[in-house]
């Protein structure tokens, strides 16, 4: 599970640390990550990409300013090198002016060994069983006549990584993730449709694919199945009448609303403005901590890196901060923000609660998403039948497609993969052409009901975007099935004009 | 490190020595400075060297692919061939297999392949850095705050297959932005440039003189307005178009917007009454890109099969008419259609119209709105290619022919085709940086469109 052998590894740490003696705070780490892309068209193999990024960075903070330095050649000598670059980054940026740069404190970890849960590496499973898992599941959907064409995407991924920092912290981790998807298209006169599937990706091996269900993994053979019947229903339904709907909206849509109107506001960088000229900023302002009504009083957030399978979770961050689960949102009340150390400390944090990420050895690390999650209503609580029983004339929406959201994070719009008119308390067949669009404190305000803990599915995503260069992550959003009162509900076709 | 051509010659010869049908090894060098500001202040940096080997072996009609970041010599490169050839033999026919391309028959390279790779680092930045305190200075002066980010790459590739061919191709990438908002968050604006050595000065200028528009704020509702969209959001729009409707087995799978109904493509249809072309070529002045295919990895429209190929100017759209979709070898083949590979720029004209530059079409406008860039643009329906987004960092009023104030950003749905289609004026192309894929799609010439009824969903609150 380590990048390395430990004896290169200490000669590395021992180079980079030797060379940073006197700077604030210095950290090198090294990085093995293995990514796999595999895609099917139509049952036959399309893409497959098996890649290895291997390298090392080192991070200086010294004369108050941040220095970084990157290199695939991973040698003692060229770990002092890096360092000696970094501190002359920092020492002419620092020359640039601006504010100094404080990490807040961290204890050392000492020597830290951690991994993931996970039986089996899938980045170690040969490409061909990939593939003929792959082709026979989108024959099994080509078989169903509504089918016109099928393709199937693979994503895996394992890292092994090594920190090591002045604080005395020396951590070795390894992660393994997946994302499996299969989509269905029909045609018809009036155009097209498409049925993916909804299953999350998550931090578990290649048993997600081929385990027992009991076990936790997905029922891949029972969402196939249902593939062509909802997708045939699709292809059929009437086209829905924009205005305003009460929502029933399940976990595999909601996730996503969570990680756009939530995770991202609630990143303490973006809420100060450190990335006003790319991501954006929030409206979750500083001054409104502890004092902002984010949603209603059944709204309960945390962030954690520590949820067993999340994609965001790890043992110590890549500052030496250890894993931390913390409230976000409480009785709908904004009470917390993600940190990573310089933020904590510019802001008056005693302990940055371990937000800080890089996507590979030659990004800096920076603040990334925790795991965000939704909390339930309890093992009692409503079902999503439930909920839906409590709704007169409203939509179900099931499953994430299109998302959209404003720089600081009011202004959202969504699509799904189907959607269920709800008419007195029943399910009355799809509908199409639907976008939800709220402004987030409304949306948020306006949640009547929580599921319960049976509703409550780990969603998420490979691939959240933040940073400059470019840096992309990880994570997942638990959460149960919601009820929420009055959304407005766009027709994609009319505003197309169509 | 062995140099990279060494790498080339040393996985060529494994794959022969292994048994392989075919081999292909493609070599990226890079290098790479950086510095991000925000709040006046600058916050991460950074300087970095990569590497990045892909292997392509083929055997029998299998095909297979590896690549791996860091330093690959010759014992991991031969290891990354073995590797891949162990997995082609086991690998089903591959559905793009085609005849490498020949020596004779690939691309004449603008650089010798024994030249070594050339190189940036942070000194590359001395000029925005050097500007940079100046600026933050005078940000605090004026009550505002100054945020962005500089960057160069330059990445080297070489290219050698069993087939004889040598290529190589070195392609500097660049760009500077620079955001400016008031102390209290009342206004925003933004520049970009894509390149490392812009005035920052004048940069800064527009920002203020946009900040100045900013004092005025004029609230308004959602509904259709006459826009200006400058170059910086047309790139954006239309990079939608390259991404998401270009594709020709997505085309006639009935999936994009220029899927005909009832099956096959709209391809020979007129498309927009107004002469646009929308192209891609690799020598286009400004704004060249790598002239042949380099691909590490298939996918629906580029094969690995094709590396080498020469990349020609390709009109996707040429006056008005729908002209080319985008095809690998086999693909086009297959379809009766003509191979059209992936190109690294864009370039949209129209004829002879020529509207001048933006402060010019702001002058001929009595009533409208004038845009500075879109953000978070995705699709809402890929039949229509309808893109729901938002406007960002200043949208401003304009009454007769002049700037009078700030109104409050929007999300919009719109169709980059329906804009084309719409369109009543059209500028003077320019290069041109996209906000949002500005990173990914940075070689673009572009003009500002006049649209006379542009699709504000909704007011956003944000500023």
């Amino acid at each position: 599970m380590s990048p390395l052998a430990a004896d290169e590894l200490g000669a590395l740490t021992e180079a980079a640390l030797d060379a940073a003696s006197g700077c604030q705070a210095a950290e090198i780490r090294v990085e093995r990550v293995r990514s796999q892309m595999l895609r099917l068209h139509d049952a036959q193999p399309e893409t497959k990409a098996d890649g290895t990024d291997f390298g090392m960075g080192v991070r200086v903070i010294d004369d108050g300013a941040v220095g970084f330095a990157a290199s695939v050649d991973v040698r003692p000598e060229e770990a002092a090198r890096l360092v000696r670059q970094a501190r002359e980054m920092a020492r002419v940026t620092s020359h640039a002016g601006g504010g100094r740069v404080e990490l807040a404190p961290e204890p050392a970890h000492r020597e830290v060994q951690w991994s993931s849960a996970f039986v089996v590496d899938p980045t170690s499973v040969p490409m061909a069983d990939k593939i003929a898992l792959l082709a026979e599941w989108s024959r099994r959907l080509d078989e169903r006549e509504v089918v016109a064409h099928t393709s199937a995407s693979l994503l895996t991924v394992s890292e092994e990584t090594y920190l090591a920092d002045l604080n005395g912290t020396r951590a070795t981790q390894q992660r393994v993730r997946l994302q499996c998807q299969l989509e269905a298209l029909a045609l018809s006169e009036s155009g097209f449709e498409t049925m993916r599937t909804i299953a999350p990706p998550v931090g578990r091996g290649w048993e997600y694919l081929t385990g027992a269900v009991a076990d936790g993994n997905w029922d891949w053979d029972a969402e196939i199945d249902r593939i062509p019947e909802l997708l045939a229903e699709k292809l059929g339904a009437r086209s829905v009448e924009a205005g305003t709907y009460d929502l029933v909206v399940d976990p595999s849509n909601l996730w996503l609303t969570i990680h756009e109107s939530i995770g991202h506001a609630t990143e303490l960088d973006r809420a100060v403005g450190y990335e006003a000229a790319y991501a954006g900023t929030s409206f979750a302002t500083f001054d409104k901590l502890n004092n902002l009504r984010y949603g209603s009083p059944v709204m309960h957030v945390t962030g954690d890196r520590t949820v067993k399978h999340g994609l965001a979770t790890v043992g110590i961050d890549d500052e030496g901060v250890a894993a931390q689960s913390f409230d976000l949102v409480r009785d709908g009340i904004l009470v917390g923000y993600q940190l990573d150390r310089a933020i904590a400390a510019a802001m008056g944090f005693v302990r940055s609660n371990g937000c800080a990420f890089a996507d590979s050895p030659m990004h800096v690390p920076i603040q990334r998403m925790a795991n965000v999650s939704l909390a339930h209503s309890g093992q009692n609580g409503p079902s999503t039948e439930d909920l839906i029983g409590g709704v007169d004339r409203g939509i179900y929406v099931v499953g994430d497609k299109s998302w959209s959201i404003d720089m600081q994070r009011y202004n959202f719009q969504f699509t799904g993969q189907r959607f269920y008119r709800i008419e007195n308390g029943k399910l009355a067949g799809q509908l199409k052409d639907v976008a939800y669009q709220a402004t987030t404190t409304d949306f948020w305000g306006a949640m009547e009901a929580v599921g319960g803990a049976s509703t409550w599915v780990l969603g998420g995503a490979f691939n959240c975007g933040k940073g400059q260069p470019g840096q992309i992550a990880p994570v997942s959003h638990g959460c149960p099935s919601v009820l929420v009162r009055g959304v407005n509900i766009l027709n994609a076709r009319a505003e197309a004009g169509r | 490190m062995i140099p990279a051509q060494e790498v080339v010659e040393t996985g060529l010869g494994a794959a022969s020595k292994a048994g392989a049908d075919g081999c292909i090894v493609l070599v990226h060098e890079g290098s790479h400075a950086d510095v991000r500001f925000a709040l006046n202040t600058t916050t991460t940096n950074g300087v970095q060297r990569s590497r990045d080997v892909s292997v392509v072996v083929i055997a029998g009609d299998g095909v297979a692919t590896a690549s791996r970041a860091g330093v690959v010599g010759a014992d991991g490169v031969t290891e990354m061939v073995t590797d891949a050839l162990a997995d082609a033999r086991q690998s089903p026919p591959a559905e793009d297999a085609f005849a490498l391309v020949d020596a004779s028959d690939g691309a004449p390279g603008r650089r010798s392949f024994d030249q070594g790779p050339e190189e940036t680092d942070a000194s590359a930045l001395d000029d925005v850095l050097s500007s940079l305190s100046g600026a933050f200075e005078r940000a605090r002066a004026r009550d505002a705050v100054l945020a962005g980010f500089a960057e160069i790459d330059v990445g080297t590739l070489y290219l050698g297959s069993s087939t004889g061919l040598r290529l190589s191709h070195t392609q500097p990438t660049a760009a500077v932005n620079l955001v400016g908002r008031t102390a209290d968050g009342s206004g925003s604006a933004w520049v970009g440039v894509p390149s490392i050595d812009p005035s920052l000065e004048a940069m800064e200028d527009e920002i203020w003189r946009r900040l100045d528009w900013a004092k005025k704020q004029i609230a308004l509702d959602a509904g259709r307005y006459e826009v200006i969209l400058p170059p910086s959001g047309v790139v954006d729009m239309m990079a939608t178009i390259d991404y998401d409707a270009l594709g020709g087995q997505d085309t006639e799978d009935g999936r994009t917007v220029f899927s005909k109904e009832g099956g096959g493509t709209r391809i020979g249809e007129t498309i927009t009454s107004l002469p646009f072309t929308l192209y891609s070529d690799p020598d286009e002045g400004g704004v060249e890109c790598r002239p042949f295919v380099a691909a590490g990895a298939s996918s629906s429209e580029v094969s690995v099969f094709d590396n080498g190929l020469p990349c020609p100017r390709t009109d996707w759209l040429r006056d008005g008419v729908l002209a080319r979709l985008r095809y690998h070898r086999a693909g086009a083949a297959k379809s009766g259609a003509t191979m059209a590979p992936y190109i690294d720029n864009l370039i949209l004209r129209c004829g002879l119209h020529d509207g001048g530059s933006v402060d010019d079409m702001v002058a001929r406008t009595e009533n409208g709105l004038l845009l500075t860039c879109l953000w978070y643009i995705r699709t809402v329906d890929p039949a229509t290619l309808l893109m729901t987004g938002l406007t960002r960092d200043g949208v401003y009023v304009i009454q007769n022919g002049k700037v009078v104030g700030a109104a409050n950003n929007f999300r919009f749905n719109e169709s980059p085709v329906d804009l084309l289609v719409r369109a009543t004026e059209v500028g003077t192309p320019v290069r041109a940086l996209g906000r949002e894929f500005g990173e990914h799609l940075n070689r673009t010439i572009m003009p500002a469109l006049r649209i006379p009824d542009y699709n504000m969903s909704t007011v956003s609150q944000a500023s």
